[in-house]
Parts: structure tokens; C-alpha cells; sequence
């Protein structure tokens, strides 16, 4: 138990970065104390997910070239770790080129709604202990709130260019988002159901404490399993990425909504749709991962956001993955899976979780939501795949 | 002085949407309307309310209001709009519908009782509310969406049907 010696030294560090903006605050007249503290909590989420931004894109196009067998990008700095400096300095200095017909305001607006919405999903995300910008009452409503806002952003870019690939583009994003949007909240439902608030900060202390070495994370039951899995699938969706990214399917409709647009708005795009990504992964955290808890009991001394992040990190490394591994999917078979599989599976989930809090022993509730959860998944699958016919593909060339 | 603002935005965002000649931009004034009631709501300490009306109505309604526009219109031209006869009846009853709801507002106990207690609502509280004294009315509205959403349905396949 040496490691609980210096009590004091891990609470400084899992609460330097609170006390820190708490003594700058206290060096502000009193009538400017609030703002200042908004404003600085504002700047270190911009400037922290900003930089995570850039962080991943590296990593990503280092991932998926191993995952291809190429290199990636490794001339910029050693290994190539300075590929978003560059990035960075060629869409700022790029020419912002309008299309003679594109609707000059609504493209204009486009990506700036874009970026404020996805940086807004942040103020509810608690990221560490007492490190959360806004803990209000309906927290969990006003992310989803936001994030719908991002769709209305979509269709002004994809309206507005006046490109038909442009338009494609956003129809398609916005038919997916709408499907993948309600699974993506039956998802949460289930964890609100379960933690009663829609606070995330009170949803995170729910799940607080330890049975054994093991913690109270959501996830770790059957409902919250299944709820994590129907949440990250939607996610993945929501933020349009591979095996999801039809909106932006580069081969058939060039870059899809964001066609038109190049320079820095190009790169607001797609900082806009990391931080959306970001932001969905954090709630994720939150929900059903224990937002800022350590993953077993004797880890407790690290800093509470060293978890967050390390969270955080390994579910896009799980998102850089899934891009490399899985093949894009077609528009009805996006649209089947998103109606007949998850939607009726997010309602099951729903039932389970309200079982798993009423019944009262142990040992029944875990066998009877496993039952309902397992049982309506492998039921379903094999009920939508009945019609298939499922046969192993034979190549007829280079034998 | 907040309320001021956004009392602007909202009203100035429904001009918009009557007087823009371009559907797609009224949508979008639309839209602005809507985010300025959801944050005069917000300035009344209805925070349930308020997020709930951007998710319904920004995130819903006007994406709806969009799909329709774009399913059934060319939206590239902007609408031309003659002025004629049936101007002054729709006049004539947009006035009397204001006068009635001016009436019957003015006439309310609400608006004359001079400080009302700020009632200190909890997410928490309506969904006691709704789950517990309203159960059966919720359950009635979702019955009818539910009823109106296979309505649509049967009619979609139907039409589907006829094109074969």
C-alpha cells in the first residue's frame, strides 16, 4: 500500500489542472471572476481537442498504412509526427475558392455552424474529477441537442455548393444521421434509465466504486453491454466514418457534402467531423465506460483525466481499425441494418435494463437480461439473414 | 436585456421566413426562429424545454421541413409571388386569429397576477410528472404517433404499388 503513502501528491495531481484555473480566478475582480473561469475552461477544451485533432490524424494515416502495408506519411519530422503542422500551414495558405453558383452566405456559414456545434457537445463532457465546463441538470439532452444541429450544418454545405455531388452527399449523411440518431439515444436511454439523471456528471458518479478489483462501469452488465455496442455502432455512423461513410464516399461522389469547399473551410470540415467524432466517443466514456474512473480499484491513484484520454485513445485506435478492416456499405443495406437490426435490438436493450433494476436477486437478473439480449440478437440475425445465400467467394483469376 | 436580443433574433428570423423569396432560406430563417425561442426558453430557467425544442425542432422538424422541400420541389429558382384577392381574406383571418389569441391572453389570470413564483423545475420532476400523473395521457399521444406512423406507411407502399 506504498503507493497510497502520498495522499496528498496524487490528489494535487488529479485536481492541478481545477486548482490551477481556481488561482487564476482568484487574481480577477470579483464581477469578472465567472466569465473568466468560463473562458478559460473554453480555451483549454478548444485548444486540448484541437490538438488531439491533429495528433490523430497522424496517427490515423500511420495506422491505416500499416494496416495497408505502406508507410503513411514520414517525411515531416521524424516519422513523419509533424504531418499536421504541415497540413495545417498548406489550408491556411490554400485559395478559398466559392463557386460562381454556390449560395455565398449559406456556404459561408456552413462549416463555421459545423465546428461551433461540435465544440458545444464539449461543455458537457466531464473529463476529469470536478472538470466538466457546464454540469447542468439535462446534460445528456443538450449534446444530443447539438449534435443535431451538425446535420442542419451538413445540408447547408451540401445545399448550398449547388453541385449534385455536393447534394447527394448530404442527403445521404442526413437519411443516415436521422436513422442512426435514434438508436444512438434508445442507446443512452438505457444508461439515463439506469443512473436516473440526464446529468452526465451525476451518470458518471453513479458508477463510481468497486466490487472486488472491478468497477461500476455500465458496461460491465448485460444491458450496458449491449447498449455500448448499439451506441458505438450508431456513433460511427453519426460521424460518418468508414464502414458508414457513404455521405463522402470519395469513389462514387468525390468528397460528398464538402465537395466545394477547399483551403481552411475544406480543413474545418474535417476538424468539425473529428471533434463530432471525438465528442460521440466522450459521451460514450461517460455513459457506459465510467467517464473519468479507473478501470480497477487499485489504480485509483492516477489522475482522473489521464483515464478519460486513455479512454478516449483507445476508442479512436478502435475507429482507425474498423476504417482499415471493413468495406463500405451499400445504401439499403445502411438503411436495413440501421431499421430491422439495431432499432429493434436498442428497444430490447430497453426492456433489459428496466428488468435488471427491478429484479430483485443477483444471480436472476443477470441470467434473464443476458437471456434477452443474446437471445434477441442471434434470433434477429439469423431472421434477417434466412433469405441470404451465404456461399464462400471463389476467384476464378490468378490460381 | 438578453431577452431583448433574443426576442430580436426570433422575431426578425420569422420576418425572414415569410419575406425570403427562396424556400431552402426560409428554412433556414426557420431555424434561427427556432433557436431563438429554444434560448428565450432557457432564459426562463426551462432547460428541459428549451434543449428539447432544438432537438425536435431543429434536429426533426426543419430537417423535414428540408427532406420535403427538396423531395418535391426544384429548389434552385426562387419563388415569385403575385399579390391578389386571396391576400385580403388570408389577411382578414390571420388579424381575427391574432385578435382572439390577443384576447384571450390579455384576458387571462397568468398575465395579470404581477409576480408569479418562478417555479424551480427539475428534469427530474417532469419525468415524475409525465411517468406518474400523466402515464395515460403519454401513452395516448404515443399510441396515435404510432397509429399515424403505420398510416403513413400503408400509404407509401401503397403508392409504390400503383408506379409498378
Amino acid at each position: 500500500m506504498t503507493l497510497f503513502a502520498s495522499n496528498s501528491a496524487v490528489e494535487t495531481a488529479d485536481q492541478f489542472f481545477v486548482l490551477a484555473e481556481r488561482w487564476i480566478v482568484a487574481h480577477v475582480p470579483g464581477t469578472a471572476r465567472a466569465l473568466v473561469a468560463d473562458v478559460i475552461s473554453a480555451v483549454a477544451l478548444l485548444a486540448v481537442f484541437a490538438s488531439l485533432f491533429a495528433m490523430t490524424t497522424v496517427l490515423e494515416r500511420k495506422g491505416l498504412g500499416r494496416i495497408q502495408n505502406r508507410y503513411g506519411p514520414n517525411r515531416v519530422g521524424p516519422f513523419g509526427i509533424l504531418q499536421p503542422l504541415a497540413d495545417g500551414i498548406k489550408s491556411l495558405t490554400k485559395e478559398d475558392i466559392v463557386p460562381l453558383a454556390a449560395d455565398r452566405w449559406v456556404h459561408y456559414f456552413a462549416p463555421l455552424v459545423l465546428v461551433v456545434a461540435a465544440f458545444s457537445m464539449y461543455a458537457v463532457l466531464p473529463i476529469g474529477r470536478n472538470m466538466v465546463l457546464a454540469n447542468m441538470d439535462a446534460g445528456v439532452l443538450f449534446f444530443f441537442a447539438v449534435s443535431s444541429v451538425m446535420e442542419v450544418s451538413i445540408f447547408m454545405a451540401g445545399w448550398s455548393s449547388k453541385n449534385k455531388y455536393s447534394l447527394l452527399g448530404a442527403m445521404r449523411a442526413i437519411a443516415q444521421m436521422i436513422s442512426y440518431e435514434v438508436t444512438l439515444i434508445l442507446a443512452a436511454v438505457t444508461v439515463v434509465m439506469a443512473a436516473g439523471s440526464l446529468s452526465t456528471v451525476t451518470i458518471v458518479e453513479k458508477q463510481a466504486g468497486y466490487t472486488g478489483i472491478l468497477p461500476h462501469w455500465f458496461v460491465l452488465t448485460p444491458w450496458g453491454f449491449a447498449g455500448f455496442v448499439l451506441f458505438m455502432i450508431a456513433a460511427t455512423a453519426e460521424a460518418n466514418r468508414s464502414p458508414f461513410d457513404l455521405p463522402e464516399g470519395e469513389s462514387e461522389i468525390i468528397a460528398g457534402y464538402f465537395t466545394e469547399y477547399s483551403g481552411f473551410k475544406f480543413a474545418l470540415f474535417f476538424l468539425g467531423e473529428y471533434i463530432g467524432m471525438f465528442a460521440m466517443s466522450g459521451l460514450g466514456i461517460t455513459l457506459f465506460l465510467g467517464g473519468w474512473t479507473a478501470p480497477l480499484s487499485f489504480l485509483t491513484w492516477v489522475p482522473s483525466y489521464l483515464w478519460f484520454f486513455a479512454k478516449l485513445l483507445f476508442l479512436i485506435a478502435m475507429f482507425i481499425w474498423i476504417r482499415g478492416t471493413l468495406p463500405r456499405l451499400r445504401m439499403d443495406q445502411l438503411m436495413n441494418f440501421a431499421w430491422k437490426f439495431l432499432l429493434p435490438l436498442a428497444l430490447i436493450d430497453l426492456v433489459a435494463a428496466g428488468l435488471w433494476r427491478f429484479l430483485p436477486n443477483e444471480a436472476v437478473r443477470w441470467i434473464v437480461c443476458s437471456v434477452l439480449v443474446v437471445g434477441s440478437y442471434v434470433l434477429l440475425g439469423r431472421g434477417l439473414a434466412r433469405g441470404w445465400k451465404l456461399e464462400k467467394r471463389v476467384y476464378r483469376f490468378a490460381e | 436585456m438578453l431577452f431583448t436580443i433574443f426576442a430580436i433574433v426570433t422575431v426578425a428570423g420569422a420576418t425572414a421566413v415569410i419575406c425570403l423569396r427562396n424556400l431552402v432560406h426560409s428554412v433556414l430563417a426557420l431555424i434561427v426562429t427556432f433557436a431563438g425561442l429554444a434560448v428565450v426558453y432557457l432564459l426562463l430557467g426551462a432547460q428541459f424545454v428549451g434543449f428539447a425544442q432544438v432537438l425536435v425542432y431543429i434536429g426533426a422538424v426543419a430537417i423535414l421541413i428540408v427532406f420535403a422541400i427538396l423531395l418535391t420541389r426544384n429548389t434552385g429558382a426562387d419563388v415569385r409571388v403575385s399579390i391578389d384577392d386571396s391576400w385580403v381574406w388570408s389577411g382578414v383571418v390571420v388579424a381575427g386569429v391574432f385578435a382572439v389569441l390577443a384576447w384571450a391572453i390579455y384576458h387571462s389570470s397568468v398575465s395579470h397576477s404581477a409576480t408569479l413564483a418562478q417555479p424551480a423545475t427539475t428534469t427530474q420532476q417532469i419525468g415524475n410528472a409525465l411517468m406518474q400523473q400523466y402515464a395515460l395521457p403519454l401513452e395516448v399521444i404515443g399510441l396515435l404517433l404510432t397509429a399515424a406512423l403505420i398510416g403513413a406507411v400503408t400509404i407509401a407502399l401503397r403508392e409504390q404499388k400503383e408506379a409498378r
